[in-house]
């Protein structure tokens, strides 16, 4: 009897602890499907990047179509936050405590995401891929449940930096920042990069968002006698600046930040003819970029728009912007196999080593680890050539 | 008169129990709600009694919440001590820019605050006043605890703090509304010349007026930056101001608990829409507005008024 009982003891034992390899779950997950949340901006002031969200649906439909992930369909919940932080904080809660999300995905902006930031960290609810490219989302110490995506400012301005010191060590440099949190983390980046060489700067002008223009800024820079311009500027002022340097004879080697690389929003309205020789980088295919209207890649981004999300625009960055981060959402989840814990959705989203979507520039690598929450961090420079730009070197940064 | 008391007294009872029935979620979009109904009470007191159009709350809204941000983050004030503050502060700012706003009537006011409330989160991202504001950044505010070791958890507690501000607020317009300043107000907006001809002080009661208003909203605001924890200019956009108005329209111009039901519309009313529609939510919350004023002209306060009327007139 006493054996017998022993028996069933061990028995049950052995049933109650889960074996090796066994499926694990925290809210938001089961055998059926993976609830992933968002907020997006589909109205108010920035609902142009409402159609990343739209992009990112687009996609789990067709993945769940072709048979979902591991077995288990996603189920996209995407809410409308209109860039307002309150309201980001709202539907971060919603979607965290009355959705049940397995982990929130891609929420859109700087402010909307600092909102939630603490938020999401207190309830250890992945805080995956945010969608803005300031720095304090690679602090994987304080935030472990908070990891960005993009390339962020200061890694781009140290490009900059690596490349003036190589290619014109005894330049003199001007630089022109938007006065915010968005110019001063590429400003930060820049100093860091020159490093020893910070004295090569010899002028620093900022603007107001609200200034009418930056012309006296560019003639200030034209008098300090800087031949290398680093251009900080929101698509409006870098239009004004480009202009006005060429106007006034000014002719420095010009770099321009990757926010207003847009031929249609800014080199166009600056004059193309007065954009030649501009230098800036890129990381992802753009699909208006003749050099990859045969791509393959490319090609698969077109399909797939035009089936599962046909009212898309083709010439929209943004687009091949959101379907590269949804594939790497796809392939954390793909790695997370059977065990999707919210720890364990971290630790492989902290644990891709040299994993490379198709869209993002040929070299360019998704490379994470436990104290490196910065998923892209290269990018390639590309120089202006009238037309088009047109990538020219090796793949810079890690 | 009796009938009133007990009604209010069943609805206190309901809203003490419902954050022990509904979700931490839900409280805190109850509580949410409370901020905004105490905001539109604010706005009712200018628009609807005293006939003043304001086109900028959300600045007086923005200061509220700002007042309350810089005194936690900076000076470490507790957080129920920067509502009294955020109070005086508004009171002030509102009196002050009632008082040029006198020369201006109707549709001139609501240009002028329309100004304001443009004006404001550019205001906040002043680069010499950063150091306080922390920019475009924002800042971030540490969530308060229930003190003396009650048994509620963070969200409870910020609720129940909450409905006794918003309930005091409430009380207080009450009085104010409905005594010998309520009849000088709406004696105002009504016919502001035979108003003066009995003697009340336009100028002073409309400026009053304004700063009361302002001081209503400006306490919301200081209780929406310690709910969310986070105050940035993008909050605070001219968009806050319209939904205002917009909140005190659908709840019923010129009434107490309009306000109440104002707040319940834009608080959930968008929610709704962006369940209906990605691509169009402010599209679908507009026939929402449309459907609301169509169906009860005077908000729902003034339907619910006609349905009780004609309840008791009909045995």
């Amino acid at each position: 009897m006493k054996a017998k009982l022993a028996t069933l003891a061990a028995m049950a034992a052995l049933a109650a602890s889960p074996a090796h390899g066994q499926k694990k779950y925290d809210p938001g997950a089961s055998d059926s499907e993976i609830k992933v949340g968002n907020t997006n901006p589909y109205s108010g002031p920035a609902s142009a990047y409402g159609t990343i969200g739209k992009t990112i649906a687009a996609y789990f439909k067709m993945v769940n179509e072709q048979g979902g992930i591991n077995g288990r369909k996603v189920n996209f919940i995407t809410y409308d936050d209109g860039y307002s932080p309150p309201k980001t904080v709202e539907m971060a809660r919603k979607l965290v405590e009355q959705d049940k999300v397995l982990l929130i995905f891609q929420p859109l902006g700087t402010p909307p995401n600092s909102a939630i930031h603490k938020y999401m960290n207190a309830k250890k609810v992945p805080h995956l891929f945010v969608a803005t490219g300031a720095t304090k989302w690679d602090d994987p110490k304080n935030f472990p449940w908070t990891m960005g995506w993009q390339p962020n400012y200061q890694t781009e301005a140290k490009i900059y930096a690596q490349y003036i010191m190589k290619e014109k060590p005894n330049a003199k440099i001007g630089v022109l920042y938007q006065n915010d949190d968005y110019g001063k983390d590429y400003l930060k980046g820049f100093h860091d990069g020159l490093g020893a060489k910070k004295s090569m700067i010899v002028k620093e002008v900022s603007y107001e968002v609200s200034d009418p223009t930056v012309d006296s800024q560019i003639v200030q820079l034209q008098a300090s006698g800087a031949d290398v311009f680093f251009n900080v500027t929101t698509p409006k002022f870098a239009a004004q600046a480009i202009r006005k340097a060429y106007d006034i004879g000014w002719k420095p080697m010009h770099f321009l930040n990757n926010v207003s690389t847009s031929v249609a929003t800014v080199l166009t309205p600056a004059g193309l003819e007065k954009s030649v020789g501009l230098i800036s980088t890129a990381y992802i295919k753009d699909p208006t970029d003749k050099q990859w209207a045969n791509d393959a890649a490319i090609e698969k981004w077109r399909v797939f728009m035009k089936k599962y999300y046909p009212d898309g625009s083709l010439t929209d960055n943004s687009n091949v912007y959101g379907y590269t981060v949804a594939i790497t959402l796809h392939q954390v989840l793909r790695q997370c196999g059977d065990n999707l814990t919210r720890e364990n959705v971290m630790r492989q989203a902290a644990s891709m080593k040299g994993w490379r979507p198709e869209t993002l520039l040929p070299g360019i690598t998704i490379t994470t680890s436990a104290d490196d929450f910065a998923p892209v961090e290269s990018v390639q420079l590309e120089r202006f050539n009238g037309k088009q730009w047109e990538l020219f070197g090796s793949v810079l940064g890690k | 008169m009796k009938r009133n008391v007990l009604l209010i007294a069943i609805l206190l009872i309901i809203a003490c129990a419902l954050p022990f029935v509904v979700s931490n979620y839900r409280t805190f979009q109850l509580t949410l709600v409370m901020v905004y109904a105490t905001a539109l009470l604010g706005l009712n007191i200018l628009t609807g009694y005293n006939g003043q159009i304001s086109l900028g709350h959300g600045a007086f809204y923005a200061l509220g919440a700002y007042c309350a941000a810089i005194l936690m983050d900076q000076a470490g004030a507790p957080y129920w001590a920067t509502v009294p503050v955020a109070a005086a502060v508004c009171l002030v700012a509102g009196f002050l820019f009632g008082l040029p706003a006198l020369r201006l009537e109707g549709l001139y006011l609501a240009l002028a605050t329309f100004a304001l409330g443009v004006a404001m989160p550019q205001l906040l991202k002043y680069d010499h006043l950063a150091k306080w504001t922390g920019g475009v950044q924002g800042i971030v505010i540490a969530k308060p605890e229930a003190p003396f070791g009650l048994p509620l958890n963070a969200d409870q507690w910020l609720y129940f703090f909450t409905l006794a501000i918003t309930v005091a607020m409430f009380v207080l317009a009450w009085n104010l509304l409905r005594g010998r300043i309520g009849r000088a107000l709406v004696a105002i907006r009504d016919q502001h010349i035979a108003a003066e001809a009995m003697g009340i002080d336009s100028a002073l009661y409309k400026s009053a007026a304004f700063g009361v208003s302002a001081m209503y909203t400006g306490v919301a605001g200081a209780l929406s930056a310690i709910a969310i924890q986070y105050v940035a200019p993008d909050s605070f956009n001219i968009f806050v101001s319209i939904v205002f108005l917009v909140g005190i329209v659908v709840g019923g111009l010129a009434s107490i608990s309009g306000a109440l039901y104002g707040a319940l519309f834009i608080q959930f009313v968008p929610n709704l829409a962006d369940e209906i529609s990605k691509a169009a939510p402010w599209a679908i919350f507009g026939v929402f507005m449309i459907g609301f004023v169509y169906l009860m002209p005077t908000g729902v306060a003034g339907a619910i008024r006609l349905l009780l009327a004609k309840r008791r007139s009909s045995p």
